[in-house]
Formats: structure tokens, C-alpha cells, sequence
């Protein structure tokens, strides 16, 4: 039983190797959907900063506000851009067209920006924005190198600058509206909000998988009493005399 | 009409039933009087449970198929319509992506089962053979289901799988085209993809799970002693080491289900992307044709068999590698068919096999699990002598086998089955 256990695990190995490591130094991020503030926050940045440029187009305003826990009228009256109603998605006046020619490349919907980059890079990326004189917008990335992104959360966080020629480590040059704390605080609201329009099933999926495994853990007691039951018969031999 | 030796109800119903259908006899021949060995392990739980995953697959995919739209423009944005405006849409979609998965990990546990102990031996190399082709079709539908998400991996895995039949000779890239149904893969191969997954193979894949159990209860079922339980029979004609599989074996496999499902539902529920090996990040991007993914890695229940394809790299006998590439990848896969007639051993079960055969299957597990590794992995990323030394000796195993399994020693095989 032993061996076979042993060839088991060998088997199911190439499930439990972990996905290919990014190259840039990724700041760790633990998302937090229990906390509403912190999403309710994080939609605020997301509507006031990005939207300008980026949907989220599969994410609808009313979803968001039941999932958040926001008053209605208030997400209608103060998130919802333009002429959208509550329960439209989270979509942009901005065409691609336009957006192509001002960019280089139209800005991406950020539906699924979480789950295709993770969070972890995009709370990393919203932070690591440096002056370079180089770039059309005046501004580098160090996660994105060459990104198309002007760094429009420039007034919040301020301006950083390459420490070194190798440009190992940003250091603030001019403060912004935000103390880094602040922006730090502000950034993890916005990328924790963007983790739940990814996923926003993540909201219910884990309370009803752990009522279902709590359901399968108490069926599985009844399962195998009734097997060990019946094959009391296997055991004495005694089914053959019931056949 | 009808055979009147047929098992028919006594009266009622049931009876006016039998007289015009056998079910109380089919349910005896495959339930109730079919006797199965009574020394099932663990080993023998997969079968049971491919055939639960087939009706959640089944299932999961009609609801699956009601919200879905097969068109280019629309097919990426109606799984996401799927996973958040769709009443438990998210649900369906994950039980199905990772019912996928674990078809194939059961599908492999239990195929190995079989390699263990020679199922695959005279009578049952027909089951064996029906047992392959439900394998292939489920790569088929495996395939074909990838590419209905319409994501970036979607669409370059695809890409990939279909460019091999480029590497024919003569045919090779009319043949591409014909299965793409266009100069590149577009919404008309989507489309066909489409009436494939749900359609087509399904039924085949029914066809052939129901010619596989019926071969299974023809020869009956082989044990991890791989002795004939038929030869030592009681009075009455029933096996001594045989007890009916129901009740007996359908209330261990109740148990076995549970287990699985708790497994089940912790991925389903907790970790549904298989941490990038069963939703690959960059599917969370729409195809796009015109920007290929950095590292395109096929699911990883192909990766042994890409790896195989990979670790080709010289050409030869004026082929260039790439075909040579997709002959031994088909190889692999087809050299399980005639495993049967390979296997020269005097005993069936790897119990009394000798250490030769012992030693030999496990470097077959090893290799074929370290292929796996390989397939996942850029090439680059790995040492470049790794695959093709791998793949060696996955094809030693099968190719030596009818010289090491009949020179090899044996313990002798009891009579009646152990515990």
C-alpha cells in the first residue's frame, strides 16, 4: 500500500510544480475581498484614475455595488461614467481607433488584468513608474519596460527617479498629494478591487466550497460505514448463501 | 419471444417489461450477478470514477453550451458572461475545465493500473484496445475543448498541434488548411471545433465507454494477483473468489467517489486554475493572431507527448526534425495499442513479475512523468539532453519488452486470489 502511495504521488508530480517565476522583483500582495473599504476604495481609484482610458467591460456597476456593499443611488450617482446605468458594464467612450493612434497601442480592458499578469505584478507595475526622458510621456516602468502608460498617478505618488544607471532602485524625487504610506495604502486598495473584478466569484465560491466539503466529510462517514457493513458478508463468505 | 432462459421479473410490471426487453437480465449480467474479484485495491477505483467525471463533462457541458456563443467575436466574452452573469455560471465552468483534468488523472492512474498488473493480457486485449481509443478521443476532446475560451493560449495551442500536420510530406499543409477550415485558425475552425466537442466525439466517446465495459463484463474483470477468478468456480457456477459488484463493489466505489470529490471540489472551489497548469494565465487575454504568447505550453496532460515531439531536433533520411518530431510523438501514443502482444511474460501481474520487469516499469513512470516536467517547460529552460534520453527510455520499455518480460524470472502464481 505503501509503494503504491508512493507511485501515486509520483504520478500527480507535474501538478504541483509551481508556474515559471517572473524575472522582475515582484512585491508580494495578498488580496483581502473581505475587506469592503478597501475595495470600495480601490472602485473609487479605479473609476477616478483608469477609466479614463480602460474598461472593465465584462464587470457590471451594480454587481460591484451589491458585491461591495455600496448604496446604489451613491455608486449611480458618484462611480458610474457618463450616461451608464446601473446595472451596464463598466465600459468606456474611448474607441480603440483613438486610443491606438494616441498610444501607440490601445490602453487593454482590465477585466482580467489580475488573473492574466497577477496581482502581484500589477500592484508592483502601479508603483515602480520613472522619470526617463527617453519615452514619449516622459516616464519608464520597471515592470513594463516601455510601457505606453503615462504615470497618471503622478500628482498622488510624486515623481521617482532611477537611483542608479542599473536602475536597481526608484527613489522619490518630488513628493506628491499622497506620503508614501498613503500611495502604498491607495495602490493595494486599487490592485485588491482589480483581484475582485477579475474573479468575482471569489466572493461566494470559498464559504459554499467549505459548506460542500464539510457536506462530503459527513457523507463520506455514512459511505464507508455502509461499505464496511456490507462487506462484513465478503468477509464471513456469507453473501453466498443470500445468491 | 426471446430467449426463455432469460432472468425475468415474477410478475407485474417489471415483468410485462421483460417479456418485451431483457432489463432484469442486463441488470443481473452487469450489476447484480456480475462477479467481479474480491481483491480490488486502490488501483481500482479510476474506472468507477472516469465514468462519474464522463456525466459531469456531459452534464456541466449542456449547461455549459446554452450560454456560450461559438463565434470569434463573441466566444471570449460569453465564458466571461458565463462566470459572472450566469446564476452559478462560474460553477458549471470550473466543474467542467477541471473535470478535464481530472478525467485525465484518473484516465492515467488508471491505465498504469493496467500496465501494473497486465490487464491488458489475453482475453482482454479488445478491452484494452477499446480502452485506447476512448484515450485518443479524449485527447481529441480535450484539444477541441481548449480552444472554445478563444484566449490567447487557446488559440496559439491550437496553433501549434495543428502546424504538426504541416510537417507531412506532400500533404502536409493542404491537409492544415482543410482542418482549419481557412488560411489561419479563425471562427470557421472554432466553429467546427465547436460541433466536435459537443457533438461528434461525445458520441463516440459514449459509443466506445459502452464497448469497453461491455468487452469488461464479457472477460470479467482482471485483480492485482492478474489470475482468472473464472477457473475456480462453486457449485452453483459462481467464482469463489468473485462477489456480485452490486451491492458490494457499487458501495466501495460510493466511498472511493466521496474521497474523490472532497479532492475534487478543494480544486474546483479553492484553486480552479491548478496553479496555471489547468487555466493558463495567458487564456485570460483574447486570441489574438497577430501577437504570439512568450511561452505557449500545451495543457499538462500533453506535455509528455510534446516533450516527445520536442526532443527530436536532427533531421534525417532527407525528413527534417519536425516530422521525425511528430512520428515519434504519434509513436509513443500508438505503441500502447499493441501492448498486448509485446507483453511475453509466462505471469500477468507485476506481483510475481521478476525485478527486471519491475525495474522496467519503473523507469517507464519516471520517464513519462519527467516528460511531463519537460513539456512544460521552454526548452530553454531545461537540460537539452533530458527529453530525448526520457523518451528512449519510455520507447524501451515497449520496444524490449517482449525480450526482458520473457527472460525475466517469475514467482510463482497462486491458484485462488490473496488479499
Amino acid at each position: 500500500m505503501k509503494k503504491q502511495f508512493i507511485t501515486l504521488l509520483i504520478a500527480l508530480m507535474p501538478m504541483t510544480v509551481m508556474a515559471a517565476g517572473a524575472k522582475v522583483h515582484l512585491e508580494p500582495f495578498t488580496a483581502n475581498l473581505e475587506d469592503k473599504a478597501s475595495l470600495q476604495n480601490g472602485m473609487k481609484l479605479f473609476v477616478e484614475n483608469c477609466m479614463g482610458c480602460h474598461s472593465a467591460k465584462y464587470q457590471r456597476y451594480e454587481r460591484a455595488a451589491d458585491d461591495l456593499e455600496m448604496d446604489k443611488d451613491f455608486v449611480l450617482n458618484n462611480l458610474v461614467v457618463g450616461d451608464s446605468k446601473i446595472g451596464d458594464q463598466m465600459t468606456i467612450a474611448m474607441s480603440p481607433a483613438d486610443a491606438k493612434a494616441w498610444f501607440g497601442a490601445p490602453p487593454p480592458d482590465l477585466s482580467l488584468e489580475t488573473r492574466l499578469r497577477g496581482s502581484a505584478w500589477v500592484y508592483t507595475y502601479l508603483k515602480s513608474f520613472y522619470v526617463d526622458g527617453a519615452r514619449p510621456w516622459g516616464v519608464n516602468n520597471k515592470v513594463f519596460p516601455d510601457v505606453g502608460m503615462p504615470n497618471v498617478l503622478e500628482g498622488m505618488q510624486g515623481i521617482q527617479a532611477c537611483k542608479d544607471e542599473h536602475c536597481s532602485e526608484l527613489e522619490l524625487v518630488k513628493a506628491g498629494s499622497m506620503s508614501p504610506e498613503e500611495f502604498d495604502k491607495a495602490m493595494y486598495d486599487l490592485t485588491n478591487f482589480m483581484t475582485y473584478v477579475g474573479e468575482p466569484s471569489k466572493m461566494v465560491s470559498g464559504k459554499m466550497g467549505a459548506k460542500v466539503l464539510i457536506f462530503l466529510a459527513i457523507l463520506f462517514v455514512f459511505a464507508y460505514l455502509l461499505k464496511k457493513e456490507y462487506w462484513k458478508d465478503v468477509k464471513s463468505g456469507s453473501w453466498r448463501e443470500k445468491h | 419471444m426471446g430467449n426463455q432462459n432469460r432472468s425475468k421479473a415474477e410478475k407485474g410490471l417489471m415483468r410485462w417489461v421483460d417479456d418485451r426487453l431483457a432489463v432484469t437480465q442486463a441488470y443481473e449480467d452487469h450489476l447484480s450477478k456480475y462477479y467481479a474479484p474480491k481483491n480490488f485495491n486502490f488501483w481500482y477505483f479510476f474506472g468507477s470514477l472516469a465514468l462519474l467525471i464522463l456525466v459531469n463533462q456531459i452534464l456541466t457541458g449542456i449547461w455549459l453550451t446554452m450560454n456560450y456563443n461559438p463565434s470569434a467575436e463573441g466566444a471570449f466574452a460569453s465564458i466571461e458572461y458565463i462566470m459572472r452573469d450566469v446564476d452559478y455560471g462560474w460553477l458549471l465552468r470550473y466543474l467542467h475545465s477541471t473535470g478535464a483534468s481530472a478525467f485525465f488523472v484518473v484516465v492515467y492512474l488508471h491505465m498504469f493500473r493496467g500496465l501494473m498488473y497486465g490487464s491488458y493480457r489475453n482475453p482482454r486485449e479488445l478491452l484494452w484496445l477499446f480502452g485506447m481509443a476512448i484515450y485518443l478521443v479524449l485527447m481529441a476532446e480535450a484539444f477541441m475543448g481548449y480552444l472554445l475560451p478563444w484566449g490567447q493560449m487557446s488559440y496559439w495551442g491550437a496553433q501549434v498541434i495543428i502546424s504538426l500536420f504541416g510537417a507531412i510530406p506532400v500533404v502536409g499543409a493542404d491537409l492544415q488548411q482543410w482542418i482549419r477550415g481557412d488560411y489561419l485558425i479563425s471562427g470557421i475552425t472554432l466553429n467546427r471545433f465547436f460541433a466536435l466537442h459537443v457533438i461528434a466525439l461525445p458520441i463516440v466517446l459514449l459509443a466506445l465507454v459502452v464497448l469497453h465495459v461491455l468487452a469488461l463484463h464479457e472477460v470479467g474483470s482482471n485483480n492485482p494477483d492478474g489470475i482468472e477468478i473464472k477457473k475456480n468456480k462453486d457449485a452453483k457456477g459462481i467464482p469463489l473468489d468473485g462477489i456480485p459488484f452490486h451491492p458490494y463493489y457499487s458501495v466501495k466505489d460510493i466511498v472511493g467517489v466521496v474521497v474523490f470529490l472532497f479532492i475534487f471540489c478543494v480544486v474546483v472551489f479553492f484553486f480552479p486554475e491548478g496553479g496555471g497548469y489547468m487555466l493558463e494565465a495567458p487564456n485570460f487575454e483574447p486570441a489574438n493572431s497577430l501577437k504570439t504568447p512568450d511561452h505557449i505550453a500545451p495543457v499538462w496532460y500533453f506535455t509528455p507527448f510534446y516533450a516527445m515531439l520536442r526532443a527530436v531536433t536532427y533531421p534525417l533520411f532527407g525528413f527534417d526534425a519536425k516530422l521525425w518530431g511528430v512520428i515519434v510523438m504519434g509513436a509513443g501514443i500508438a505503441i500502447l495499442f499493441v501492448l498486448p502482444w509485446l507483453d511475453r511474460s509466462p505471469v500477468k501481474s507485476i506481483r510475481y513479475k521478476g525485478m527486471i520487469s519491475k525495474v522496467m516499469l519503473a523507469i517507464f513512470a519516471v520517464s513519462f512523468v519527467v516528460l511531463g516536467f519537460c513539456g512544460s517547460m521552454a526548452a530553454s529552460d531545461q537540460p537539452a539532453w533530458l527529453a530525448p534520453v526520457a523518451t528512449t527510455l519510455y520507447f524501451v520499455f515497449f520496444l524490449a519488452m517482449p525480450w526482458y518480460s520473457k527472460i525475466d524470472s517469475t514467482k510463482p502464481v497462486p491458484e485462488r486470489v490473496t488479499g
